[in-house]
């Protein structure tokens, strides 16, 4: 595990309209990493996705928890976990397939990609029945001088 | 998310302002629908200069515009997309089915 220079915690209910204040949580406690605009939109992206998948598809007939926590570890790497205690997902690298979703007509089946294109790596870890956990990790570019 | 809507003989404009996230996108994509239901355009156009984010929703609400216009024998055209709208909607490869625009209007 790498070491973790400092993090927060949140939990929420899986209410869809906590879905813009996970993001922007986490893109503000990003912000002391010095990140470009382009990395917070990345980070905003890659989180909404994430959160949403855990209100659709973990919980989709009731209400459950989703627990957000978020690392700056060494070498400048931001650590993203949404994990949630709902239904889990049966084949993972199945859900993973871009176009794959269970969601119907208003979901795309693109998130996972996303999330992929957005971060540095994304690892998902699942078991039905007890939940699912989404780690992503980004390295935040340093800069010299004000430059990257 | 607030949708401003222009039809001109069979030329429907959508003009979309706010974050069109999976909270917003339910109604987004009702109010498309009705939209085009009311007006069966030849032609839609989305203009997305207002969105100041999106992420897949956004793709599921253009899959949706799309299979409409498919329907209809119609056109459909995104434009004034902004940069994170922009990069999201290329990692999904939407580009290969809706032709997407920086600058353009009805």
């Amino acid at each position: 595990m790498r070491k973790s220079m400092n993090y927060i915690r949140m939990e929420f209910p899986s209410r869809s309209s906590n879905e813009g204040f996970a993001r922007v949580a986490v893109a503000c406690f990003a912000s002391q990493m010095d990140p470009t605009l382009n990395e917070l939109e990345d980070i905003k992206t890659a989180v909404s996705e994430a959160v949403t998948n855990a209100i659709v598809h973990a919980y989709p007939d009731s209400i459950g928890r989703v627990s957000l926590k978020v690392r700056i570890c060494e070498g400048n790497v931001l650590e993203i976990t949404v994990k949630d205690a709902g239904k889990g997902i049966p084949n993972v690298e199945k859900a993973r397939q871009p176009m794959f979703t269970t969601g119907g007509e208003e979901r795309s089946g693109m998130g996972f990609t996303i999330m992929e294109s957005f971060m540095d790596a994304l690892t998902v870890h699942s078991t039905p029945g007890r939940g699912t956990t989404v780690t992503m990790r980004k390295k935040i570019a340093s800069r010299v001088n004000g430059q990257r | 998310m607030d949708i401003k809507m222009q039809s001109v003989d069979r030329n429907l404009l959508l003009e979309f302002s706010g974050e069109l996230d999976h909270h917003a996108a339910k109604n987004a994509i009702r109010e498309l629908e009705l939209a085009v239901d009311a007006a069966l355009p030849r032609r839609l156009v989305l203009d997305f200069s207002g969105v100041t984010f999106m992420d897949s929703s956004g793709i599921a609400l253009l899959l949706r515009a799309k299979r409409c216009m498919d329907n209809l024998d119609g056109s459909l055209q995104v434009c004034r997309v902004q940069s994170q709208a922009k990069r999201v909607m290329d990692a999904a490869g939407i580009g290969r089915l809706v032709h997407i625009k920086q600058e353009g209007t009805v």
